[in-house]
This record gives structure tokens, C-alpha cells and sequence, in this order.
């Protein structure tokens, strides 16, 4: 880690975004008093994290990746654990894990132990289970990493609606652009250990340009294309993948006609030109010169190149889970 | 960074106040004792093997060993099915799965004092070991054991057994949470061969052949055994027990300095 200077307002959802490698985690366990920060400072609810760890964990609630969960207990007996290891009274204690039982929303398999349960379950456990005390600020380490298209749809609601009603500061990592511009007011990029990019989804997509237009091209002609682009007026920014490039303009809708013009009379003849919308991953890719949906999601691709990169499907979210801390 | 604060997330929020170190105590202990009630088959071994072992050594020695004036080798046998049925259990083994899991990690997020998440474990390691005991000591009375020193002699021998378990229990911590790794913790019982055999257990210190007498007066377990078997079979014998708790404590002191310092090298902060 170096170089992460950031600040997360009250009240916010704040977007941690980086592929495999890139620190988050790291940086989550550093807030969480976890991890001991070598040098620089970070403090949570206004409490510096290594001299006062005691009172940032009674602020925090955290929620990290795999859903940590003892799969001997049974899911009551983890959220009574978890209300005594806060120290809450016995009538405190019973209310608090009411209300977790309710948010968890598991039905009679609370009184079934963890194992039984399935990823989507201890999910929503290991989540009302971060919330039994009443935190004031919740970290979400990748908090829908291998969860299916339902369960993910539910943790997203939940987020908004703890966030929404309950006004929890909510600082979430994720390697999934979707959820990063789904869910957060404010994202922080973040590549190889450092931010190298924080903003608005809107403000963040609105710097990359517009409009953007893909191009796929045949790998030798990428270089010849780009230098091509560059000359059109119209056009930011371009930006050379492996197979094409991508191109940041103010009006996809009428420089696209240029910049086929211009190719053409180059002799270079694209396979496809597409015009759409900015995506964070086009923010990540100006701002680290690769796609994030290209890194191999189980390897620790922090600087890989953009091998596989599909100029098309820029900004998807990636199908398989991943794999093993980074 | 910073990360500011937003309200609580339930009504009621900052409910969360500083309890006292047996309340964590009490807390972490209540899910292990948990645990170790729900896993009673892990228990066979530490019966299995003792019982095996003083039927052995009674089946094969009990005759020749009886030659000598004076010993009753029956008796003489049961600080040793203590010694093998509860030195080396610990919930290490829980430990390493908490740690590879990321319980621990859930734990340590939590206000709850650090070496209460040891002590903890350590009082399921505690009812565990007086259990063994008792089924060792019952084992004994119905092959005709009796203890000279009475009942108060059975309750320190019982309280001999269970501090030497404990202070076991050190070793497995420590290489739990050094390793994080379970291969490392069970081959950890393999410390217990020296310290269960390098002693008196087959024969008395006088009977057994020159090295093995030196280096059986360096193990704490010699003089362990020779605490025990003096409240069965020798009266009350104030040296012998002493000997027996200050082997106990020597031991305990160093195991304990290590598996606490490898908890405070995993807990990065306070």
C-alpha cells in the first residue's frame, strides 16, 4: 500500500474498485485494526486506528470476504457470540439479536448449524451478524464475490436500505464495476496499491469523454488506427487494447463517421465500430492503460496487460468467482 | 484516510459498554465448551489410548515389576494413563480453523480483549481434562486402586493432572497460531513422546538404566509422576507434590510465554 489518501464522508456508500491484487483488502483490514499501517495514518468515526483500536471497533461493523462464520454453531448461537463479544446487556442482547434475526431473514435454518447453510444464507448472516451492535460505519469487503445473480441483488438492496434508512456509513470493496456504479455516492480506483482515480461514478465517466467508441481492429493494425484516431478533431482520447482501441469523443454519434472516414482512406478497415456510454472500466483503462474485466478474475493480475481484453464487453461483470485473498 | 461516522444502524445504537475480563472470558469459553460438547468422538482417543496402554503395561509387567518390595503397580500406573490421556488436548485445532476461516478475523474486530480469545479456549481445554481424568481415576478404582491420601488426596491429584494439561496446551497454541496451519498442529503431539517416555513411567527412577535416569531427572514429567503416585501410594508427601507442581509450573510458565507472544505477533494491534 502507498499512496491511498482518501476520505470518506459521513453517511456515504463509498466504492473501493480494483481487480485482484490491488490492495483492497489490505486497505480494509488496515481500517478494521486488523492490520498495523506501517506508515501514514488512517482513522475511522474520528478514531486513529492504532491508537485508539478500542474505540474504532465498537463504531465499525465489518463484514470480510468468504463470509467468515464457525460452521459448527448454529446461526442464533453465532449472532448471541457476536452480541456478547460486544458486551451488550442481556435485554439489549435479546433485542439486538431479534433484529439480526429478522435482517438475515434465513427463516427456521437460523436454528440449523452454518454448514448446512448455502452461500447466499451465510451471506446474509455474516452481515446482520457485522450489525448486531449497531455500528456506525460497516466495511463490506467484496460483499457479493461469488454469490449468484439473486443473492447479489439482495445484498445490494440490503446495503441501500441500511445506508438509505439507517444513515450507516458504508465503505465497500469490490472488483465488480457494476456494483461499484450501482451502489456508491463516491469511488476510489485503486491499481498496484495506489488511487489512481476517486470521484462520482457520474464525474469519474463524464472525464473519460461522453460518448466512447470501440473499435476492434486486427492486432496489427491497432497501432496504425490509434495514431489515425488521434489526428480526427472530435477526438479526447484513445486508448490501444488488444484487440482495438477505444476512443473518448464529446459526440460518439457524429465523430464515429469521421473516424471510419479517416481509417478508411488509411487503409485500415475496422471489424466493428460501436458507440456507447463511458463505463468505469473505461476509467480504469485511461487511467491505468488496461481493462480491469480483462485481469483474470482468479489470478492477482495487478499489472497484467490486457490480455483478452473485449473492447465489447467493457464494464461486465466477471462470471467466475474468484479465488483466494489477494 | 479517515472514514467518518453516520448514526448507528439499529435504534438503540451505542449500546455496546466495557464488560470485564471474565465476562470475555466467560463469552469465548461458553462457544468452546460448545463446540468440544458437540464433537464427543473426539474424545475416544484420549480414552482409548490410556486404557490400552494400563492394560499393556499391567498385562505384561505387573508380575516382574511386583519382585520388587513394595510396589504396587497398579497404582503405580494410573498417573501414567492421566499423563497419556490428557497431555496434548487443546482446541489448537479449533484455533487453526478460525484462523484459516476468518473467524478469528471476526473476532478480533470485536472489542473483546485479545488473550481472552486463548483463556477462553483454555477453560473448554480445562473441562476437558478433568473429564478425562475422572473416567482415568474411576478406570483405576474398579482395577482396585485406592488413594492412602484420601479424598482430598484424589481431589489434588485430579488438580495435578488438570494444571499439567494446561500447561501443555502452550505447545499447540503456539504453533497454531504461528503456522495457521492444521498439518502443523497435529504433528505438534509428537512433542508429547518425549516428555511421556523419557521418565519413570515403566519403572521406577532406581530400577532403570544410567542415561535414561539423567535425562528422565531433567523432564518435568518425572517428578509429575512421582507427586501423583506418592498421594496413591506413599501418604501425604509434601516434597514429592511440591516437585510435581513446580514441574508443572516451569513448564506452564514457558509454554505460556510462547503461545501468548505468538497470540500478540498475530493480533497486529492492541
Amino acid at each position: 500500500m502507498d499512496g491511498v489518501d482518501l476520505n470518506v464522508d459521513a453517511g456515504a456508500i463509498y466504492g473501493f474498485l480494483g481487480p485482484n491484487g490491488a490492495g483492497k483488502s489490505t486497505t480494509v483490514r488496515m481500517l478494521c485494526t486488523l492490520l498495523r499501517p506501517t506508515a501514514g495514518q488512517a482513522a475511522v468515526g474520528g478514531y486513529d486506528v492504532v491508537d485508539d483500536p478500542g474505540e474504532v471497533r465498537i463504531r465499525i461493523g465489518v463484514a470480510l470476504q468468504e463470509a467468515a462464520l464457525d460452521e459448527r454453531q448454529t446461526g442464533r448461537e453465532i449472532l448471541d457470540l457476536q452480541a456478547r463479544l460486544y458486551g451488550l446487556s442481556a435485554p439489549d442482547r435479546a433485542a439486538s439479536i431479534a433484529r439480526a434475526v429478522d435482517l438475515a431473514d434465513i427463516g427456521d435454518a437460523m436454528e440449523d448449524r452454518v454448514k448446512t447453510y448455502s452461500g447466499g444464507m451465510k451471506r446474509r448472516l455474516d452481515l446482520a451478524a457485522s450489525l448486531i451492535h449497531g455500528p456506525e460505519v460497516l466495511f463490506l469487503d467484496e460483499p457479493t464475490t461469488g454469490l449468484d445473480p439473486v443473492s447479489r441483488a439482495q445484498v445490494w438492496d440490503e446495503v441501500r436500505r441500511l445506508n438509505g434508512e439507517l444513515g450507516v456509513t458504508v465503505f465497500l470493496t469490490t472488483q465488480y464495476l457494476e456494483e461499484a456504479d450501482a451502489l456508491a455516492d463516491r469511488v476510489a480506483i485503486i491499481d498496484g496499491g495506489r488511487i489512481v482515480e476517486e470521484g462520482s461514478p457520474t464525474e469519474l465517466k463524464r472525464a473519460v469523454g461522453a460518448d466512447v467508441i470501440v473499435v476492434d481492429l486486427p492486432s496489427e493494425a491497432i497501432a496504425p488506427a490509434a495514431a489515425v484516431a488521434e489526428t480526427v478533431p472530435e477526438v479526447d482520447a484513445v486508448t490501444q487494447g488488444r484487440r482495438g482501441i477505444t476512443i473518448a469523443t464529446a459526440d460518439g454519434a457524429a465523430t464515429v463517421g469521421t473516424v471510419a472516414v479517416a481509417l478508411s482512406s488509411a487503409g485500415l478497415h475496422p471489424q466493428s465500430l460501436t458507440v456507447r456510454t463511458p463505463s468505469l472500466d473505461d476509467v480504469f483503462l485511461l487511467a491505468t492503460g488496461y481493462r480491469m474485466s480483462a485481469v483474470d478474475s482468479t489470478g492477482g493480475g495487478g499489472g497484467a496487460a490486457a490480455t483478452g481484453s473485449d473492447p465489447q464487453h467493457a464494464g461486465r461483470v466477471p462470471a467466475s468467482p474468484r479465488s483466494g485473498p489477494p | 484516510m479517515s472514514v467518518q461516522s453516520g448514526a448507528p444502524a439499529v435504534a438503540g445504537g451505542g449500546m455496546v459498554r466495557p464488560v470485564g475480563i471474565l465476562t470475555d472470558i466467560a463469552t469465548v469459553a461458553r462457544r468452546s465448551v460448545r463446540s468440544l460438547l458437540r464433537e464427543p468422538e473426539a474424545m475416544a482417543p484420549a480414552l482409548i489410548i490410556p486404557t490400552f496402554f494400563f492394560l499393556v503395561n499391567i498385562g505384561a509387567l505387573e508380575s516382574f515389576v511386583e519382585r520388587s518390595p513394595g510396589i504396587d503397580y497398579r497404582a503405580f500406573q494410573i498417573p501414567v494413563a492421566i499423563i497419556f490421556a490428557v497431555t496434548g488436548i487443546s482446541r489448537a485445532s479449533v484455533l487453526v480453523i478460525d484462523i484459516q476461516t476468518g473467524y478469528l478475523d471476526r473476532m478480533l474486530v470485536t472489542p473483546v480483549r485479545r488473550t481472552t480469545l486463548l483463556l477462553g479456549m483454555m477453560v473448554a481445554d480445562i473441562v476437558l481434562a478433568i473429564s478425562l481424568s475422572l473416567v482415568v481415576i474411576a478406570m483405576g478404582f474398579v482395577a482396585g486402586v485406592r488413594f492412602e491420601t484420601g479424598l482430598l488426596g484424589i481431589l489434588v491429584f485430579l488438580g495435578l493432572a488438570v494444571a499439567w494439561s494446561l500447561s501443555f496446551t502452550g505447545f499447540p497454541y503456539t504453533v497454531a497460531l504461528r503456522t495457521g496451519n492444521p498439518a502443523a498442529v497435529n504433528s505438534s503431539f509428537l512433542i508429547f513422546f518425549p516428555f511421556a517416555f523419557l521418565t519413570p513411567a515403566y519403572l521406577p527412577r532406581e530400577l532403570m538404566t544410567g542415561w535414561m535416569q539423567t535425562v528422565a531427572a531433567w523432564n518435568p514429567v518425572t517428578y509429575l509422576l512421582e507427586g501423583m503416585r506418592s498421594l496413591l501410594s506413599g501418604g501425604w508427601d509434601v516434597v514429592a507434590i511440591g516437585k510435581g507442581a513446580a514441574a508443572i509450573g516451569g513448564l506452564g510458565l514457558v509454554t505460556f510465554v510462547m503461545a501468548f507472544r505468538s497470540l500478540a505477533r498475530r493480533v497486529a494491534t492492541g
